[in-house]
């Protein structure tokens, strides 16, 4: 049997919070930020998980596979622990980023839209994070990770790992 | 000879300036004593007007025209949106001011909020900027809590509401009515326009739209006047502007800067970019995000008629296409003898492909095709007829699409080709060596 | 009540009054199809469709009359509201005419080319499109874009391949059924039409979807290789039905009814959708009363061919074909004096020149 889906009682209260910020005919503006909510707590978005996000503002659940699969934000299928978002557009690549990748991808053994064996670590190649100047960077949740080079890059892994 | 004044980030390495009570302390929210207490809204729309502004988002629209233009039908609400998007590759400066000063935004919004009658702001910040969310809202709670948000701001009888909105990753949704759609829960599709936003935006209501970094700047102007702030600047280019550099300087970083800066002291000074990295020279500027034009270094410093180039949104189009750029979003990114023309188009013509919302024909399948071919002659296997493909295509993207991001996906290819023709032909008669690693072509006449 | 405001428009040349509000498109179509502008995605049932295909763009090369200005770009006609004293060209600009064959090309570079194997060949916009209006070549030599195949009921056969994002089907949805249950996923040139969960699109209306689809993406999944469209005949029927118009074609082979389609205007648009019990429940002569044999309302591919050809505009044949064949008669009758004065006239000056920079194209 699958698990319910439901929002913990603090983040239903901050649901409540969020559907509160817009007019009262407005609710699905409260979108994005719920399926960041839900991200949150289930590190995914299963289809069940957009039914109840669609439950809860009164949509249809069509509406939310729509958005979901906009935003690049959204996982679609299951990902490990730690999400590597790394940035792959120009400026970062300017500032050494590919050789940099390189060796990332290299002391993880995936590559890119891969999980590792122990479920540890997901690594997702994504465009510029706004972060050009302080490149090449790469983003864990809500951690930006800066100024990398390889001694930095296996210092996280390494940290990450314990 | 531009000064070195600062209105943005002359508070920035306060320690603690992130917080209500150091950003008070430091000047901060006398704007909005100013205008709430002593001045009427029309008063502070005027002020702006008279700054001449233009909008720091890239598109360089006067901000006072803007908001003039704004609708006021009876009975209906109006909105303010601050555009906080910030995605444009080679740009950052959104993101720096936000995370270390947020109180100035926020003091911005509700200055410019009750200069356009809105109670009820949002600021739209990518979704990966979570922390800088973060930041916001607890800076938000501290305005409120402080008596600068919520009913009766000041005793003044205006009633202000920020909310703080993510977006989901999307480049796209910096666009002004694809924000909009973002905002209303929806994909970050661009809206057909007629209508603008100042008449139907947000909830179908009249909506002002603005930058961060162009919001940031209203307390100044009401501090100090429109008129101080037109002082600054040259020409139509008035003001201040933010610069994010990148790419192969000494030391890349956003940088205030007063427009009218010559871009070469812009790039050798100590006091912004050093000069190019030791031992290496420059080739090409990408001087406004990755939308606008590349030129190359002999272009980026002096103009087609050998004048200096400047800082400026005149000067740096000075030529038009043909040997001209944009100061856009004002993203520098510079780029020594090591960088691969043909592999950094490929580059941001794959970010165009990736981002293009699919909405519009020409965007969705041209951004696609631009890329594949741009692919095949980085990985030495195109051929001669693919140079001209390739401009037909952007030309053929180029104008003919609902928004604006056909356009920013065609300029970067069409200007590399125009500019860096032989680099594209190398890759095409060295196969074998185009794919070696680190192999780039550079015709040394260029650099600098 | 306030009398509506007339407003005059000019397009390719032929002027016509109508309502303030009314799109450029729309004036265009009141004038005929010979001036109409090509439209994939905007279709006039839907509110909210149009301005995403840029077939029918054009250019504006006078604002009202009041701003004589030219728009800088082209304009997407099917939402640019025409104004007072308008001028637009379409079939008679060059730039116009290019673009187009833009549009095309790209319309074209992902999608698959079964024509052959594809139920909606013969009644297809995007043939007929590429047909008046594109090249006969291709310079895409990349892979095609593929998807993987979406099962959505026994009703609906779709094939996201071929599908052009219009958008129709997805407004149709929301619009007419009263529930959606799919939508566009995914984004740039990997949006797809799906309902993510390979759900079955099945309520009372959800075949119009099928006629709304300018291409072979939404077919009838009971009508799956049954004939193609030029071998069946259609004919209008009706019927009396609790839950739509009852208006139908039938589409005959032989004796038997393979298909039923909602009634499509000249410009293949439906104005009376009609509900699933017509479309699949009723497939028998006797279910119907019959009106007569359908007038093909909509100039095809096949039914140009089929039906002559002088239904085919083409706007460059056509015009190198009047320029190859072009004489001038000497013509001593007495009328021809009025003409020797029009000749002198500006206006007919600037229309000869106009129509040789053209025909120098």
């Amino acid at each position: 049997m699958s698990e319910k889906i439901e929002f913990t009682t603090e983040r239903l209260k901050k649901v409540e919070e969020i559907i509160g910020r817009y007019p009262a005919d407005r609710k699905k503006s409260a979108l994005l930020p719920i399926l960041h909510l839900a991200q949150e707590q289930y590190g995914w978005l299963s289809s069940a998980t957009m039914d109840y996000v669609a439950y809860i503002l009164d949509i249809q659940p069509v509406e939310v596979y729509e958005v979901a699969t906009f935003y690049t934000m959204f996982h679609l299928d299951p990902v490990g622990k730690h999400v590597i978002e790394y940035c792959r557009t120009g400026p970062c690549c300017t500032m050494g980023g590919e050789d940099v990748y390189d060796h990332l991808k290299q002391k993880l053994g995936i590559g890119s839209n891969e999980t590792t064996k122990d479920g540890l670590f997901t690594l997702k190649e994504v465009e510029c994070l706004a972060a050009c100047g302080w490149g090449p960077c790469f983003q864990i949740r809500e951690q930006f990770y800066m100024h990398l080079d390889n001694q930095k890059i296996d210092e996280i892994i390494e940290d990450l790992s314990k | 000879m531009a000064s070195d004044i600062k209105i943005l980030t002359d508070r920035i390495n306060i320690p603690g300036i992130e917080t209500f009570e150091v950003y008070r302390k430091n000047g901060g929210y006398e704007a909005v004593e100013k205008a709430l207490k002593k001045m009427s809204p029309d008063e502070v729309v005027e002020e702006v007007k008279k700054s001449g502004i233009r909008g720091r988002g890239g598109a360089g629209f006067p901000m006072g025209m803007k908001w003039s233009f704004l609708a006021k039908p009876e009975g209906i609400p109006r909105y303010l949106v601050c555009n906080g998007d910030e995605s444009e590759p080679g740009t950052f400066k959104d993101h720096y001011l936000m995370k270390n000063i947020p109180h100035l935004l926020i003091e911005g919004m509700i200055v410019s909020s009750f200069a356009l009658g809105a109670t009820k702001s949002f600021i739209y910040v990518r979704g990966e900027l979570m922390y800088v969310i973060r930041i916001l809202e607890k800076a938000i709670e501290e305005a409120k809590n402080a008596g600068f948000l919520g009913k009766n701001i000041l005793g003044s009888g205006y009633d202000l509401e920020l909310v703080v909105q993510p977006g989901g990753g999307a480049y796209i949704c910096g666009e002004e009515t694809a924000l909009l759609e973002s905002l209303e829960g929806k994909r970050g599709n661009p809206r057909n326009k007629p209508p603008f936003p100042a008449v139907k935006g947000l909830y179908q209501s009249p909506t002002v739209v603005n930058n961060v970094e162009s919001i940031s700047t209203t307390p100044w102007i009401i501090n100090h006047g429109g008129d101080e702030y037109a002082k600054l600047g040259i020409g139509k280019s008035t003001g201040t502007k933010l610069i994010s550099a990148s790419g192969h300087v000494k030391r890349p970083g956003v940088y205030e800067i007063e427009l009218g800066l010559p871009v070469e002291e812009f790039i050798y000074s100590d006091q912004y970019l050093g000069g190019i990295r030791d031992g290496h020279h420059l080739k090409a500027v990408v001087a406004g995000g990755s939308s606008v034009p590349i030129l190359p270094a002999n272009l980026i410093l002096k103009t087609a008629n050998g004048e200096p180039r400047l800082m400026s949104y005149e000067s740096l189009s000075d030529g038009g296409f043909a040997t001209g750029t944009m100061l856009g979003s004002g993203g520098f990114i510079a780029m020594d003898e090591t960088t691969c023309i043909v592999r950094n188009t490929w580059n941001f013509s794959r970010f165009y492909h990736h981002e293009s919302c699919g909405q519009c024909s020409p965007c969705r399948e041209g951004t696609g095709w631009m890329e594949k071919v741009l692919f095949k002659i980085e990985h030495g296997q195109g051929k001669m007829s693919d140079i001209d493909l390739l401009v037909d295509v952007a030309k053929r993207i180029e104008g003919n699409t609902i928004c604006p991001l056909g356009d920013a996906a065609a300029w970067p290819v069409g200007s590399a080709i125009r500019h860096f023709r032989d680099e594209f032909e190398w890759h095409i008669t060295h196969p074998h060596e185009a794919t070696q690693k680190g192999a780039v072509f550079s015709n040394e006449s260029i650099l600098v | 009540m306030e009398a509506t405001q007339l407003i005059k428009v000019t397009v390719d040349g032929k002027t016509v009054e109508v309502p303030l509000g009314t799109t450029i498109m729309e004036a265009a179509r009141m004038i005929g199809p010979e001036v109409a502008p090509p439209a994939m995605c905007y279709y006039k049932p839907l509110k909210g469709s149009g301005g995403k295909c840029r077939a029918c763009l054009v250019k504006v090369a006078q604002g009202s009359e009041k701003d004589p200005r030219p728009m800088p770009k082209l304009v997407a006609s099917c939402i640019t509201q025409a104004q007072d004293g308008m001028l637009v060209e379409n079939f008679s600009n060059p730039d116009v005419v290019n673009a187009r064959k833009g549009i095309v090309e790209f319309l074209l570079i992902n999608h698959p080319l079964d024509c052959p194997v594809c139920d909606q060949a013969g009644e297809c916009h995007l043939q007929d499109f590429a047909f008046e209006h594109g090249l006969g070549t291709t310079r895409y030599e990349e892979e095609r874009r593929t998807f993987e195949t979406e099962d959505i009921g026994d009703k609906i056969q779709l094939n996201k391949n071929r599908c052009i994002l219009c958008y129709r089907c997805v407004y149709t949805s929301e619009q007419i059924t009263d529930s959606r249950v799919h939508g566009v996923m995914y984004r740039g040139d990997h949006a797809e039409i799906s309902t993510y969960i390979s759900k079955a699109i099945d309520n009372d209306f959800s075949g119009n979807v099928i006629d709304v689809c300018p291409v072979g993406a939404l077919t009838d999944k009971t009508y799956r290789f049954k004939s193609r469209v030029w071998f069946s005949k259609p004919v209008d029927a009706h019927c009396t039905c609790e839950k739509c118009s009852g208006k139908v074609n039938l589409w005959y082979k032989g004796e038997e009814v393979i298909r039923v389609t909602a009634r499509k205007n000249q410009w293949g648009e439906v104005e009376d959708f009609i509900c699933n019990d017509c479309r699949y429940e009723k497939k028998k002569t006797s279910d119907w009363v019959i009106e007569g044999p359908t007038k093909t309302p909509r100039h095809s591919v096949i039914s140009a061919n089929k039906y002559g050809s002088n239904t085919i505009k083409k706007p460059e044949f056509a015009l190198k074909f009047a320029a190859e064949n072009f004489k001038n008669i000497e013509d001593q009758r007495e009328y021809n004096k009025t003409l020797e004065e029009i000749k002198k006239s500006e206006d007919y000056k600037s229309l000869m020149s106009k129509n040789k920079a053209l025909l120098s194209k």
